[in-house]
């Protein structure tokens, strides 16, 4: 049987796509729909929070840090609740990494600091003796890309309907509002001066106050995210 | 052709890829060892400012290894096997000779352009397919291209039935375009929107589907890339090499449809222990198990070939490294399906043990094969007899050793790392705090930067040997059949 196909190419390419995608059609698809619904409470990332996002993406912290809290007793201990798939509901991509280097960041916002992220992103071994970690003072000069965040929250919230400027929680206000462009950046700006009154490095708030916002501010509002 | 007469196969663009293969696994492995030595002595991260730090380098090892090294070896051994199995030359075709050259330098590009954007830290941060839309789309292109070169030969073939070899190049490229495809699906923001960079892209799908999507993808990527088309040129290259034919050729069948068969499945145990559905965890468990049935099928079938001329081992080099390659591959595909199960994969996961599993594969089966596979055609492509043997041996055993430092001590470290985790004390509580798990680590990083820095010295001894055969060799009056000339 198998020699009819080794000489007929084309039949028996078809039957290689068959037995490959055979997997694909009972694993992957029929998850999709049930998958992406978030869990109450689930906001989508702010603007400034989406450029910390996209620094921390830049500079490939998922390549050390996971952002997945496995259902263990010693990983709840470590770290807090284990995660749960409606929480990634608005993360384009997940981070969820495949390897530790370091600890475990999806609630990081829980027991860190602005002021213990500022340091540690500067001097890491500063704050945690014996680390592997780089330092990253590039990040306190770096101006962080707020026009592609703004264009990355306007995308997911066009195309994917991810819930900006709508009030989930029913209090009667908009949970996170994205706005257009003028007042988006403006936002940005004014949480970027809230992270920047918690840091102590002169050169930043300097550039804050003039409106910029280097990269450190933009991260450390995305780790405080992280709940 | 005429009955009695040689076909004369044009290696222009087997010795393109081959110089790609070389250039960009120095690159790609030069990478991989400073990152290792990162690891045991970080100081040396921010040597070279922003650009130096083990986060931007990582990508770009492994997508230079994988996609670099890796691809340019397949490629150029397909444009070696394709000709010779289905005794056709490329000359034959100015059509497909056309393709083959836009090929190979559209895919040259995308490499060093692939260099320059992880360098400047433009990702889409899954794991290798970490390229942004307007390279994903130029790999597109180049993978029709390699397509078209391989149905165009397949199709003005003088040999009616398909070579083992050919089943799995064709397999290697349809699943590496679906995967492909469906991984990369991402919407540029900058087009939806009017603002920001222009390469930016947001991945169409979130989250747990993304996860899942990504980890199909990322496991089978590995499986096509480094698995499929590897076994295509150990069936090529080992029966050429050995004068031996293949042990069985239904074995042969069941490996391969069995392999296709099976793999997909599991991608589910990169995600054990996540948010996915449970009976998929489950299922890429199982899977994970089984495919070591077809794994091993061809593995066993390689190893069978050389029964009764076991005495080659001895006097041909090549025979080494085929050999061990098949081991190293046989090695590597027990420890996956136990890595992923369940009970294992809670210790293992997230670990060293992962990139000590990725390791024992890559560098005992993929490379090792590449390089005998290049070593067997040098010869044939330059008509020069291999520059120097010993060379070859030595290179053999540094590399080997390397091997072996590198994985021990990566299962040491991540065993150590995963039990240190979940250790508990008398009263209930956590004993070790994550920087305890960190700087216990430091002498098996060190070891395995050693092993890694004595595989890369023996790769520059491949690619020293590699040069001085093309240039300086004794020129060959005739092309070696079965030995190489150094076996003679």
């Amino acid at each position: 049987m198998f020699h009819w196909f080794e000489q007929r190419p084309f039949f028996f390419a078809v039957l290689v796509f068959v037995f490959i995608s055979f997997a694909g059609i009972i694993e992957v698809i029929p998850d999709f729909a049930k998958q992406a619904r978030p869990t109450v409470g689930t906001k989508p990332y702010s603007v400034l929070e989406l450029a910390g996002r996209q620094v921390y993406i830049k500079d490939s912290c998922n390549a050390c840090h996971s952002q997945l809290i496995r259902p263990f007793k010693s990983e709840t201990d470590r770290y807090g609740m284990y995660s749960l798939s409606g929480e990634y509901a608005y993360d384009r991509p997940f981070l969820w990494g495949s390897k530790r280097t370091g600890p475990d960041l999806m609630r990081v916002g829980n027991y860190r600091t602005t002021d213990w992220h500022e340091t540690h992103m500067m001097d890491p071994a500063s704050v945690v003796p014996g680390t592997v970690m780089p330092a990253y003072p590039h990040q306190f000069t770096n101006i962080a890309d707020l026009d592609t965040a703004y264009a990355e929250a306007f995308t997911v919230k066009t195309v994917f309907k991810t819930p900006y400027d709508q009030d989930l929680d029913g209090d009667g206000k908009i949970d996170v509002e994205l706005g257009n462009y003028e007042s988006a950046i403006a936002k940005a700006k004014e949480d970027a001066k809230a992270i920047a009154a918690d840091m102590k490095n002169q050169a930043v708030k300097d550039a804050v106050a003039n409106g910029q916002v280097p990269e450190i501010v933009a991260l450390i509002a995305y780790l405080n995210s992280l709940k | 052709m005429q009955n009695g007469s040689q076909i004369e196969y044009d290696y222009s663009i087997a010795k393109a890829f081959t110089f790609a293969t070389i250039l960009f696994g120095i690159i790609g492995m030069t990478i991989g060892v400073i990152l290792a030595f990162q690891l045991a002595f970080p100081g040396l991260n921010n040597l070279a400012g922003e650009y130096g730090t083990f986060s931007r380098l990582r990508p770009l090892h492994t997508n230079g290894v994988a996609f670099g090294f890796t691809l340019s070896g397949i490629f150029a051994c397909w444009y070696y096997i394709g000709q010779r199995v289905l005794k056709v030359s490329l000359k034959e075709s100015p059509f497909l000779m056309g393709v083959a050259k836009l090929h190979f330098v559209l895919y040259f590009i995308t490499i060093l352009l692939a260099v320059v954007t992880l360098f400047m830290g433009i990702t889409t941060s899954k794991e290798y397919a970490e390229l942004e839309w307007p390279l994903d789309i130029l790999v597109v292109v180049w993978w029709v291209l390699y397509g078209i070169s391989i149905f165009g030969l397949i199709g003005i073939r003088r040999e009616r039935t398909l070579y083992i070899s050919i089943w799995y190049f064709i397999a290697g490229f349809i699943a590496v375009a679906m995967l492909y495809l469906f991984n990369n699906m991402e919407v540029p923001t900058y087009f939806v929107s009017g603002y920001g960079a222009w390469y930016h892209s947001v991945s169409m799908y979130a989250g747990t589907n993304d996860a899942l999507v990504q980890w199909w993808y990322g496991h089978n990527a590995v499986g096509f890339v480094f698995t499929v088309p590897i076994i295509a040129m150990i069936y090529y290259f080992l029966p050429k090499e050995s004068g031996q034919n293949v042990y069985s050729y239904k074995l042969s069948i069941l490996a391969f449809w069995g392999l296709l068969f099976v793999y997909l499945w599991a991608g589910g145990h990169h995600l054990i222990y996540s948010t996915v559905p449970d009976w998929m965890q489950t299922m890429g468990s199982v899977m994970s198990v089984v495919l070591i049935l077809p794994s091993w099928g061809s593995a066993i079938n390689m190893l069978l070939t050389m029964k009764g001329e076991w005495q080659q081992l001895q006097s041909n080099t090549l025979i080494k490294f085929m050999i061990l390659a098949s081991t190293f591959y046989m090695l590597s595909t027990i420890e996956g399906p136990i890595q992923s199960i369940k009970s294992v994969n809670a210790i293992a996961h997230f670990t060293d043990w992962i990139p000590g599993h990725v390791h024992d594969g890559v560098l005992g089966w993929v490379v090792f094969m590449i390089m005998a596979a290049l070593y067997h055609m040098a010869p044939r492509m330059y008509g020069r007899e291999i520059y120097s043997k010993s060379l070859m041996d030595t290179q053999f055993w540094l590399q080997t050793t390397g091997i072996v430092l590198y994985f021990t001590s990566m299962w040491i470290a991540g065993i150590t790392q995963g039990m240190m985790w979940r250790a508990y004390d008398e009263y209930g509580s956590l004993v070790y705090s994550f920087i305890d798990t960190v700087t216990v680590l430091q002498p098996y990083y060190t070891i395995r930067a050693v092993g890694g820095l004595m595989y890369l010295i023996g790769f520059f001894m491949f690619a020293y040997n590699m040069y001085k055969t093309a240039t300086a060799g004794r020129v060959l009056d005739k092309e070696p059949v079965n030995a190489t000339p150094v076996a003679a």
